[in-house]
């Protein structure tokens, strides 16, 4: 089992200009590790995370985009996982954090928690799927990951984090949203 | 035949005419869920059209996360969906839609709708809510019911992407295939 934020270190010695959208808790551990002008904070409707990411894969064809996804969050979004193994993009490397629970909703349990969510990708279509519950697997890993050919998906398990503080209006300050477009728009 | 029912049978709604004002709007990429009120004169269509890129979604709401994700490089979208799947989508319209001021360009076949009623006039409760739905969340409305109302497609998809702000074109009648 794994800290999400020891990933998240370890997935920011590979992150150069990709786009990375993170919701819930994910986001806030990965804003914690340092501004990004190219992070994009799922906003307002759990669950779309991966549908606003395939929508930045097909229109930036060029740039990676990696998605930070939660476990109770995508179970709000499955479907997005045919979605998107049909639209196959090869910029979409798709990541889901697995802690069993709902951490940012007072950590009750998700409905099940042995859920096999690269299992639940591969059927879909993703390209690639891997599991990573080692963080030293996951180091050496991780830049193999990103770089595949997607859609690509992995599931890290990990444990619930320590407390965390969500500054939800920081999180999805209009500015952050006019600076991603801003800095897209230069192509 | 009255003369005001002859009246009515000539009024029409061709889907090749909206197809048209969809494409003149810049729209490149359709996302859908199919709806038997525009499916064969229009989804079908938008399916074998190459200048269109189709995306077909498991859940209307996802529609709302990609066409956000595709207007931050100023990629036009249409989502194309019966009101059932705007009324399940109604969180993911207020959050990015319209708290985040985003332009989510939605065409919702009223599925039931009859054609020579207002909505709001509806026997269908489902139909007859969405207008007042589109208001109360200060969501930009037109009917779309015949030839004529084609015309206010290609302004109000404009005004949606100048105004960042969403947008909902309510088909009230089956577009006829050809």
């Amino acid at each position: 089992m794994m800290k999400r934020e020891d990933c998240f270190k370890a997935l920011t010695r590979h992150v150069k200009d990709e786009i990375v959208v993170a919701t819930y808790s994910s986001a806030v551990e990965w804003n914690d590790l340092g501004p990004r002008v190219l992070n994009y904070f799922s906003m307002g409707a759990m669950g779309l995370a991966s549908s606003h990411a395939l929508g930045l894969a097909l229109a930036n064809p060029n740039r990676r985009i990696i998605v930070l996804d939660g476990d109770g969050s995508l179970l709000m979004n499955l479907g997005s996982l045919v979605t998107i193994g049909a639209a196959r993009p090869k910029n979409l490397v798709h990541f889901v954090s697995n802690n069993g629970c709902y951490e940012a909703n007072g950590g009750h349990p998700i409905p099940n928690p042995k859920v096999d969510f690269s299992g639940l990708a591969r059927s879909a279509g993703y390209a690639h799927t891997y599991d990573f519950s080692e963080l030293a697997s996951f180091e050496q890993q991780v830049g193999h990951v990103i770089a595949q050919q997607g859609p690509v998906f992995a599931t890290l398990f990990v444990e619930r984090s320590r407390p965390l503080t969500y500054d939800y209006p920081a999180l999805y300050a209009a500015d952050k949203r006019r600076a991603l477009k801003a800095e897209l728009q230069k192509g | 035949m009255s003369a005001e029912t002859a009246e009515q049978a000539k009024v029409e709604l061709h889907g090749a005419n909206i197809l048209a004002a969809i494409k003149q709007s810049g729209v490149e990429f359709v996302l859908s869920v199919p709806d038997i009120v525009t499916s064969a004169g229009l989804l079908r269509p938008i399916a074998n059209d190459k200048a269109l890129r189709l995306i077909r979604v498991c859940k209307e709401d996802e529609c709302i996360g990609i066409a956000s994700g595709l207007h931050y490089s100023d990629k036009r979208a249409l989502i194309l969906i019966q009101y059932t799947g705007f009324l399940d989508s109604l969180n993911a319209i207020r959050a990015v839609a319209v708290e985040y001021k985003q332009p989510i360009c939605m065409m919702v076949g009223l599925l039931g709708h009859e054609p020579e009623r207002l909505p709001t006039q509806s026997g269908r409760y489902g139909v007859r809510i969405i207008e007042p739905i589109c208001e109360a969340m200060g969501i930009p409305h037109h009917l779309i019911s015949q030839d004529s109302d084609v015309a206010k497609i290609k302004p109000a998809i404009d005004k949606a992407y100048a105004d960042s702000f969403p947008v909902a074109l309510l088909i009230g009648r089956r577009p006829l295939a050809s």
